[in-house]
């Protein structure tokens, strides 16, 4: 991306970063930075970032609103308690990306922003993590302590 | 809350001339604009944290109780939970409508979709409203109840087996607990009863001990799931009426976009919280 | 793009025009309330946070003179448990949080960067006015009748207590967004702001620190944010989450809580190692050793810090395999750590040391924090920790670490900066002896409570045994010791703004940007972003001009 600006190749990264960035403003949204590309709409090149076609805003909004259907038909069938748990979850998790990636842009968004996004769920599952298997952990000592009260 | 993150462009001397939205200490629009578009994620970031408490409080009592929660899942109304997840839905469809117009320029495109966006808004509280409304009115409150706030144990108005959706899909099994509660049976009876009439099958209609944890939880993830559209809406409205005096274009939409973010955040939020609520088997 | 632009007489004169100045350019309190200039901002915080710390500081003797004699000696139990409440939750809210990264990571990280201000000045400002609507909560806190559950506010007692919790919690939530704000706002000026030139790795250590700080602000806070709000919401309403009377678990409420509050005691800590590094790199005039081990560092931290909540929770019925992993991991943070002091330690080996007052800050914080983070390796073992858990030899490891790592720290940048927040110079000899009276009385105050603890005397006890007396004394003598300490400091302070003389641009002959421009700086900063084409710690490069009283680059003093 940076030849577009031969005059700022000198200086180190934070140069050809910055170099980069602007060439993204003149070239093309889609620039370096995002990753894949999809099949969307046509832009031109005043924009300062992706524009979503259409199509795509009607078709990933079709897309929630079929799921969203089939989510609640499926509670309806009686897959077993884990396994209806499971798939709602499943399914929640389809329409969370398809929110994300196209509603939230992240598909073609920079990667750092991906990162900061998607480290945050890291997070949050560490904490669930840890949380979830201290408290099944000692569990059993509550039940003990019951039975025992119950027992006096 | 977000609006804050949203526009950058500082009351100080030194513009550059580049146009009356660049702040001062912004290279170019795009600088500015990138600069906003991290800005916003961390804050998204922070609001992932922020539920999580409560998705961790979930996760942890329905993983040790579940006996809880599939009690309790027979007073919800999956209909119009279904219906706000809709709604929501909706109004995340005109938001990020509303970042295509605002990016080419369009105005009447743009005061549109952000009307629609406001109008699902108020559309998913009135649902809510109802919602909660039926719940307090059947006693299926968290625990306290009495006006001094001391607390008790809530009280439904209604057993499982006297829901009539209840009744419509299990119709032996509610009259055999039905008659048994009748008769003055002890709660183990009761669940004993039921479990024969639905063919050895525990459907958890019996009421278990703590059941108010499940509203308590309800009722905190819903009403702060709720205050944020509230936030929503307050910004939404602030956005309008810039986008009324045509503020936005092509080089200058960075508000919209970041406000249609925490938007796309907030329905994402109520995409788990739909089935993790309304949806439990 | 020639190095000629980064040459300090690029900026002109040492002392700017009362129209330049940011002190000055505009006049009235409302030109301050809404300024939206960070340094500005940066002094606002810095005034609210050294009241804070007088009030804590107020707090702390009032404690320290209750534990003079066993029993009643200059109040009633339930006041002492309000004071130290208070104390605690005034010092980790209101000063050591906000200390470094918001009063002094807003004024010198964007002029450390070279940019001319935070990336979003509005939400910085907004932040400001978060923390002092944070700070009347808890004032009215304080006035209702103030809350006496300790900064921790553990369930279940702090639902059933008659005080006033409310307002005290909903003030640390608003004080934890306020510090979130201040996380984003950092974290984005460091990724956008930078000139040309300041590449990662030549970014001073300090913007390193105050980095690695904003991610956990950014990622932790947010969870004590809504720990802080159930708390709120069981106590108000009793929704039976954290309450076991209504089947609530308040082990879970010890899982919320250190998820954030383990992360904020190296939020608190890891700007001190920003700080110390900037002092210490300075004052021996020697590049520092291992930077990019010093820089990552502070990020692992940052994510470890994560991964060890647990290790305060080893006597709350948390489980043993829990407990095990959480204390592995603990043990895991100590590696950082020592590689910044042995760096620390690498950077002042045959360095050229100047022992001004803020280098021997720095100094009397690396014997402190090396107490402080060693004995809390005897607590991170489960075994030790049942025995020492809740007794004074905690109080005494984190004080070290807190009052001894990060206010030490706190100072010690404070009297670094000082001549360029202000533009003055205070006198070194009251400022020396103050810091040497203040390292005397901390270690007078916080050894013998870690005798007192390891012979078992519980930490908050109002009361204690007839045998502990003489380690309260000495502990209280030291208290006192370092009041006088902070005081000759304050009044040294004071007397530097009411006389001269004027600061020099660079009275330390400390490389990083700030000391490019005037003292104190212009509103703008700079006027255009500066080409760096030098690090942070190339301190060969100056030489100390006498008609100045301060330090030039060569090239300037040669012509």
């Amino acid at each position: 991306m940076a030849k577009n600006k031969p005059t700022k190749t000198s200086q180190g990264e934070a140069k050809a970063e910055q170099a980069a960035d602007e060439a993204v403003v003149k070239s093309d949204a889609h620039g370096g930075h995002g990753g894949g590309h999809g099949g969307h709409g046509g832009h031109d090149d005043e924009h300062l970032a992706h524009t979503m076609s259409i199509k795509m805003l009607v078709g990933v909004w079709g897309a929630l609103m079929v799921l969203t259907v089939l989510t609640v038909s499926v509670t309806g069938i009686d897959l077993g308690y884990t396994l209806n748990l499971v798939v709602a979850m499943v399914i929640a998790t389809i329409k969370a990306a398809l929110v994300m990636l196209f509603f939230m842009h992240l598909w073609w968004d920079k990667k750092f922003n991906v990162v900061v996004f998607v480290s945050s769920f890291l997070f949050v599952l560490l904490f669930v993590a840890l949380t979830l298997n201290d408290r099944g952990e000692y569990q059993a000592d509550i039940e003990t302590y019951r039975q025992d009260k119950a027992q006096q | 809350m977000t609006d804050t993150t949203a526009d950058a462009h500082a009351g100080h001397e030194h513009h550059h001339g580049d146009g009356p939205h660049l702040a001062h200490h912004f290279d170019s629009y795009q600088h500015q604009f990138d600069s906003g578009k991290l800005g916003i994620w961390l804050f998204l970031a922070q609001e992932i944290l922020f539920f999580s408490a409560l998705f961790v409080a979930y996760i942890v009592y329905r993983a040790m109780h579940p006996e809880i929660f599939i009690w309790a899942h027979y007073f919800l109304d999956t209909q119009l939970g279904a219906i706000n997840t809709g709604v929501l839905i909706v109004s995340s469809l005109t938001a990020a409508w509303a970042v295509r117009c605002a990016q080419l320029g369009n105005k009447q495109g743009l005061v549109l979709n952000i009307a629609v966006t406001i109008l699902c808004a108020f559309g998913f509280l009135g649902i809510k409203y109802v919602e909660y409304s039926h719940k307090f009115h059947d006693g299926l409150g968290w625990a306290a109840k009495d006006a001094e706030l001391k607390w008790s144990r809530h009280d439904p108005k209604h057993q499982v087996w006297e829901l009539p959706g209840f009744q419509a899909k299990h119709p032996e099994v509610a009259a055999a607990a039905a008659a048994a509660s009748k008769e003055g049976k002890s709660d183990r009876e009761i669940a004993a009863v039921a479990r024969k009439a639905a063919g050895g099958k525990d459907l958890g209609i019996v009421q278990p001990a703590n059941s108010n944890t499940f509203f308590g939880i309800y009722f905190f993830m819903t009403g702060l799931h709720g205050i944020h559209v509230i936030a929503g809406i307050i910004v939404w409205v602030w956005l309008l009426l810039r986008a009324l005096k045509g503020q936005f274009g092509p080089k200058y939409f960075g508000p919209i976009d970041y406000a249609a973010l925490y938007w796309h955040l907030v329905d994402l939020i109520w995409i788990y919280l739909f089935p993790m609520l309304y949806l439990i088997h | 793009m020639a190095s000629t632009t980064t040459s300090p007489e690029a900026f002109g004169s040492a002392t700017p025009s009362t129209s330049e100045s940011y002190l000055t350019n505009e006049r009235g309190f409302l030109s301050w309330l809404l300024t939206l200039d960070h340094k500005r901002i940066g002094v606002m915080y810095l005034m609210g946070v050294l009241f804070s710390f007088a009030l804590g500081g107020f707090f702390a003797l009032a404690v320290r003179t209750e534990l003079l004699t066993p029993g009643h000696t200059v109040m009633e139990a339930d006041t002492y448990n309000q004071m130290f409440t208070l104390h605690g939750a005034v010092m980790v809210f209101l000063v050591i949080i906000p200390g470094i990264p918001a009063a002094l990571g807003n004024f010198v990280l964007p002029i450390q960067l070279g940019a001319k201000d935070v990336a979003f000045p509005r939400l910085n400002l907004f932040s400001f006015h978060l923390w002092l609507i944070g700070a009347l909560f808890l004032v009215l806190s304080m006035y209702l009748s103030a809350a006496d559950t300790g900064w921790t506010f553990y369930t279940p007692y702090s639902t059933t207590t008659t005080t006033a919790v409310i307002p005290a919690t909903f003030g640390a939530f608003i004080l934890g967004f306020s510090s979130i704000f201040t996380g984003v706002n950092m974290i984005v000026t460091i990724h956008k702001l930078r000139p040309p030139g300041m590449h990662w790795f030549r970014m001073p250590l300090f913007c390193w620190a105050i980095y690695a700080t904003a991610i956990m602000q950014v990622l932790a806070t947010p969870v004590l944010g809504i720990t802080l709000l159930m708390l709120i919401v069981e106590r108000a309403l009793h929704v039976g989450i954290f309450d076991p009377a209504l089947g609530g678990d308040p082990v879970l409420y010890q899982h919320f809580f250190w998820f954030y509050s383990h992360p904020a005691v190296y939020i608190m800590i890891v700007p001190a190692f920003g700080v110390i590094s900037e002092v210490i790199a300075a004052f021996s005039r020697k590049r520092i050793f291992g930077y990019k081990f010093i820089a990552l560092s502070s990020v692992a931290i940052a994510i470890l810090g994560f991964l060890v909540w647990g290790h305060h929770m080893f006597t709350s019925g948390q489980s043993v395999l829990a407990g095990t992993i959480f204390s592995a991991i603990s043990f895991m943070i100590a590696i950082p750590t020592a590689i910044k002091i042995f760096n620390w330690l690498g950077t002042m080996y045959q360095g050229r040391i100047f022992l001004d007052t803020p280098m021997l800050y720095a100094l009397a914080f690396l014997w402190v924090f090396t107490i402080g983070g060693v004995t809390g390796m005897y607590l991170a073992v489960m075994s030790t920790d049942v025995h020492l858990h809740d007794t004074y030899f905690v109080v005494a490891h984190f004080h070290y670490v807190m009052m001894g790592g990060a206010i030490t720290a706190f100072f010690a940048g404070l009297h670094y900066w000082w001549p360029k927040i202000t533009g003055r110079m205070y006198d070194e000899k009251p400022g020396r002896i103050g810091a040497i009276i203040v390292f005397l009385g901390l270690n007078l105050t916080f050894f013998p409570q870690f005798i007192m603890g390891s012979q078992g005397m519980p930490r908050r006890y109002y009361n204690y045994l007839e045998e502990f007396t003489i380690y309260h004394q000495l502990s209280t003598v030291g208290a006192y010791l370092m009041g006088v300490g902070f005081l000759l400091a304050g009044i040294n302070f004071y007397r530097s703004l009411r006389k001269k003389p004027d600061a020099p641009k660079n009275p330390w002959g400390a490389r990083s940007l700030e000391w490019l421009t005037t003292s104190p700086p212009p509103y703008y900063n700079f006027h255009k972003p500066p080409v760096v084409d030098f690090g942070p710690y190339d301190y060969e490069d100056l030489v100390f001009d006498k008609k100045l009283g301060g330090y030039v680059h060569k090239s300037e003093a040669k012509s």
